[in-house]
């Protein structure tokens, strides 16, 4: 079967895409913060609660057992998605409580004084604060991989020897892809683990967990086209089952005494208390709609749109990062030399067009660049170069205004 | 673009106020940390008002505008009377009703808040 993208017939799900702002065609650029959802999510939300809601691994009755159905339904889809055996999905509310869970059941209990713990100068603050925390509770060293003129890591080999070397897949400021099977083959030579932040490489590019051989890996559905408040930690089965838990509390336990407890298996372990089975529901729903797209072809849209937006943006303003497009995931980061970021924000906002201003949780990475803030336009598969047009030209008209 | 943020530009490209004072009585700092905006505010006061103003900092057109037209309305006034300054009546000095943009209010209010800060 040919394989067709077709962008049109992708917007057509999506309700929001038809809104107008100040007038004009919604232009949403602003998808590393969070993806639109798809009809086929919103229904499937809507269904569970029209015909299904129960709690889950509670009740015998029917509908338990359709909720039920439905959330592990969610995680064996998940599982598949990134090449991984479903006990070794953990269902969390996003990607920072995925890296805290692992900075806490295994960080805590597996860094001693004067161990090393590595991260670099390109994560987002949920990559970057759980660690610092976890150096300074165990008088560990945490150390940073820098970065190169084409926003690269630069001395990765540095990273062997530590406990734990936590990077991000793809960066959401620099847009730079990480040589993760690189990475995780440098933290176990050294005798480490290797933690993967994929809030921005998942949604648009194909991953495979196992390949990569990374130990934990943390995501976050609403990037990928689901709800809020549902996020992924993979973890090797392995280090879940000899990991304490992380929260306490209801359906993490088999067996509760008034002189201890026997804790669940993984992965629900980690999952105390009644879960986010809706947003769950809707991350089964998205993986679904991803795949039937296919996330080559979504990476080679992105590709298709990096390239066109690379190329008509070089010359009208600083962009920060790679300027191959191979090498960066779909978003640009940006700024109008003389203008504040929240100014063109503001000024492209009177267009329709949505973009992100600010630190982008990298303020670590911003003073390494030595800026205050930039500007970001990020893409996902059902943006057109219609729209990056549309971005060109509210850049030129931020220039004129601020001439 | 609207008339209102068009005047916000123009008083951004040269903003009356800027400027350092060297024999100020009250210098207030503020900074928003999710932008990177950044303000100094210099008071010369006399018995409680406030005589001269004038600000120094990098920031978007709406922290600077701000800046710069809080301090034409302050100088004269008590400094106790700007301290006691609502958001809405900087809205009303920018002419921007901000009650809808929380990202672009806390721009406005920068300069406000420092002086708020004791």
């Amino acid at each position: 079967m040919v394989h067709m993208f077709d962008v049109e017939k992708i917007r057509a799900d999506f309700p929001i895409l038809g809104r107008e702002v100040n007038g004009k065609r919604l232009a949403y650029l602003d998808n590393g913060a969070t993806s639109q959802k798809p009809r086929q999510v919103i229904d499937s939300i809507v269904r569970y609660y029209s015909e299904h809601n129960a709690n889950v691994h509670r009740g015998v009755h029917k509908l338990s057992e359709e909720a039920t159905f439905s959330y592990e339904e969610a995680r064996r889809k998940v599982a598949e998605f990134i090449n991984c055996s479903e006990e070794e999905i953990v269902f969390v509310k996003n990607a920072s409580e995925a890296l805290n869970l692992v900075m806490y059941s295994y960080g805590m209990a597996n860094v001693s004084p004067g161990d090393r713990v590595s991260i670099s100068m390109m994560e987002h603050h949920s990559n970057f604060v759980p660690w610092q925390a976890l150096a300074k509770r165990r008088k560990a060293k945490l150390e940073f991989v820098d970065i190169g003129g084409d926003g690269e890591l630069v001395g990765l080999e540095g990273v062997s020897g530590s406990k734990i070397v936590s990077l991000s897949h793809a960066s959401n400021m620099l847009g730079t892809i990480n040589p993760v099977d690189e990475i995780c083959r440098v933290a176990h030579e050294g005798g480490g683990i290797a933690v993967i932040d994929a809030s921005q490489s998942v949604p648009h590019m194909p991953v495979d967990v196992k390949k990569m051989d990374c130990d934990f890996f943390a995501f976050t559905g609403h990037k990928m086209l689901a709800p809020t408040g549902i996020g992924v930690l993979y973890g090797k089965k392995e280090l879940l089952e000899k990991m304490e838990p992380f929260l306490f509390g209801g359906d993490m336990i088999v067996e509760v005494k008034k002189e201890g407890c026997r804790w669940n298996e993984v992965p629900y372990k980690f999952e105390a208390g009644t879960p986010n089975i809706e947003g769950a529901v809707g991350l089964g729903a998205a993986v679904d709609y991803l795949n039937g797209i296919g996330m080559e072809e979504i990476r080679k849209h992105e590709v298709e749109l990096l390239s066109y937006a690379l190329g008509k943006l070089r010359d009208e303003v600083t962009i920060y990062g790679p300027l191959d497009a191979e090498k960066r995931t779909g978003l640009i980061s940006f700024n109008v030399p003389g203008v504040h970021p929240h100014d063109v924000a503001t000024i492209l906002d009177e267009d329709g067009i949505a973009i992100r201003s600010g630190h982008h949780c990298a303020q670590p990475l911003h003073d390494r660049l030595g800026l205050e803030s930039s500007a970001r336009a990020s893409f996902y598969l059902y943006n057109t170069k219609e729209e990056v047009d549309r971005l060109v030209e509210g850049i030129k008209k931020v220039k004129r205004v601020f001439a | 673009m609207n008339i209102e943020y068009e005047r916000i530009v123009h008083i951004w490209k040269d903003p009356p106020n800027r400027g350092e004072m060297e024999d100020a009585d009250f210098v207030f700092e503020g900074a928003n940390p999710i932008c990177g905006d950044k303000v100094r505010i210099f008071l010369k006061v006399n018995d409680g008002k406030i005589e001269d103003a004038s600000f120094t900092g990098e920031g978007c057109a709406i922290s600077v505008a701000s800046a710069s037209l809080l301090l034409d309305y302050a100088k004269g006034r008590k400094l106790e009377e700007i301290r006691d300054l609502e958001k809405e009546k900087i809205m009303e000095l920018l002419g921007l009703d901000l009650s809808r943009n929380p990202s672009r209010l806390k721009c406005a209010l920068l300069p406000l808040m420092a002086i708020k800060k004791r």
